[in-house]
């Protein structure tokens, strides 16, 4: 299920500027909690993005990105209305999607 | 007085060594990389996340009681959470003694929610999964004050006496090595590793180092609270810890934000 991510889409002349906000503990399975323990890794693997039916981005992520990340990108080929839609799949196979309205 | 004069002579020769490797990088003195992060986070920052969560836990049902807090008086009367963390730590007359933010919200999950003390503290700072309701609260609470000035006035005998006692632990040397919390925060323009330290005990400095707080500690991907960074610079000052909504974390609290008055509240802010 995941938690929502905050997505938002801008159009700056013919290119959207795309700014995702993850939430997610993109554990790297090497931290220790306070009594010593490994806390089990828990990361974004995978995230997609696309519009109008096409992909616009996809990335493989791994445990070296932060927690709660911020994810910027700008493409091209969209128009104002359009919807921008975000995946991510995670390392315990958990994945969520948003959508925004490029503004 | 022998151990004092050699610690500042090895402070001395390694500020003498950083200059001379490093005279470029540090030909701009205001390099404050950690303001250059929060510029490209722009309005992203994940501490919205907790003042979502902060908002929920605010307005359900909880506890033995099974209330909302939606009746906690944070000062401007029950249910009021508008601008309430700009007046804060103030007098309660309600529970007899100043609180700050942390502890007010503790005394509505005891009273109001009839959650015990000790399981509502069990979790006061947050660990990835284990989430802490007091940090999300917090955040949601300060986002309530965003934009608001800062006035904390000691306009009440409980309250000078706080402020009083924080400043006299401001300024009070201890430990092993016999720092006091003015070693660190009582200049201005000086730094640790990276970090520009705010001299807390001018208003200038006070109220960068108070007015994004509770703030989104990158480093840890939590929000933190003011009992949070206190207890830490605790830890920094090798002083026993620092008990969560002890007396002395308020006195410290209200002495920061006094000085801090008039400051436009920035919180929850961004912090390396
Ligand atoms: C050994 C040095 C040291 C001592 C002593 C120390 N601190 Fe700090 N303090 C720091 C550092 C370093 C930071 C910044 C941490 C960071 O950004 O990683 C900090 C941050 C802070 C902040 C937040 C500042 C900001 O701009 O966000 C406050 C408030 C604060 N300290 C209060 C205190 C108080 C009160 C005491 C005394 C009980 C104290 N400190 C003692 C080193 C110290």
């Amino acid at each position: 299920m995941g938690n929502p991510m905050r997505i938002r889409a801008k159009l700056d002349g013919d290119v959207v500027d795309a700014k995702v906000l993850m939430n997610h503990a993109m554990e790297t399975g090497q931290r220790k909690d306070a009594s010593g323990a490994l806390v089990p890794a828990h990361y974004i693997t995978k995230v997609i993005a696309s519009c109008n039916g096409k992909t616009v981005l996809e990335a493989d992520w791994g445990p070296s990105v932060s927690r709660n990340p911020l994810l910027g990108f700008r493409f091209r080929g969209a128009a104002a209305g359009d919807t921008l839609s975000v995946t991510w799949t995670d390392s315990m196979n958990d994945t969520r999607t948003d959508e925004a309205v490029i503004g | 007085m022998i151990a004092r004069h050699r610690t500042r002579a090895i402070a001395g020769l390694a500020f003498a060594a950083l200059t001379a490797a490093s005279s470029i990088v540090l030909a701009q003195p205001e390099d404050d990389p950690v303001a250059e992060y929060r510029a490209m986070m722009g309005d992203d920052n994940p501490a919205e996340f907790w003042v979502m969560r902060g908002e929920a836990l605010w307005t359900t049902p909880r506890g033995p009681a099974s209330v909302s807090l939606e009746q906690c008086d944070l000062g401007m009367g029950p249910g009021v959470v508008k601008g309430a963390y700009a007046h804060l730590p103030r007098y309660f007359a309600d529970a007899g003694e100043v609180m700050d933010l942390e502890t007010r919200l503790l005394h509505c999950m005891v009273t109001l929610q009839g959650i015990p003390r000790e399981e509502a503290l069990k979790q006061r700072f947050g660990d990835g999964a284990r989430e802490s309701d007091f940090e999300a609260l917090a955040a949601f609470v300060a986002e309530e004050s965003r934009g608001q000035m800062l006035d904390v006035p000691l306009d009440n005998p409980a309250m000078e006496k706080a402020y009083a006692l924080g400043k006299e632990m401001f300024f009070y040397r201890a430990g092993t090595h016999d720092f006091s919390c003015a070693t660190c925060h009582g200049q201005t323009g000086v730094r640790i590793r990276l970090q520009q330290l705010p001299n807390i005990s001018e208003a200038e400095g006070a109220r960068a180092a108070y007015s994004g707080w509770p703030a989104y500690r990158v480093s840890q991907g939590e929000v933190r609270t003011m009992q949070w960074r206190l207890q830490d610079c605790f830890r920094q000052q090798r002083l026993p810890q620092l008990e969560f909504g002890s007396e002395a974390s308020i006195a410290l609290t209200t002495y920061i934000a006094h000085n801090a008055n008039g400051a436009v509240m920035d919180a929850p802010g961004m912090k390396r």
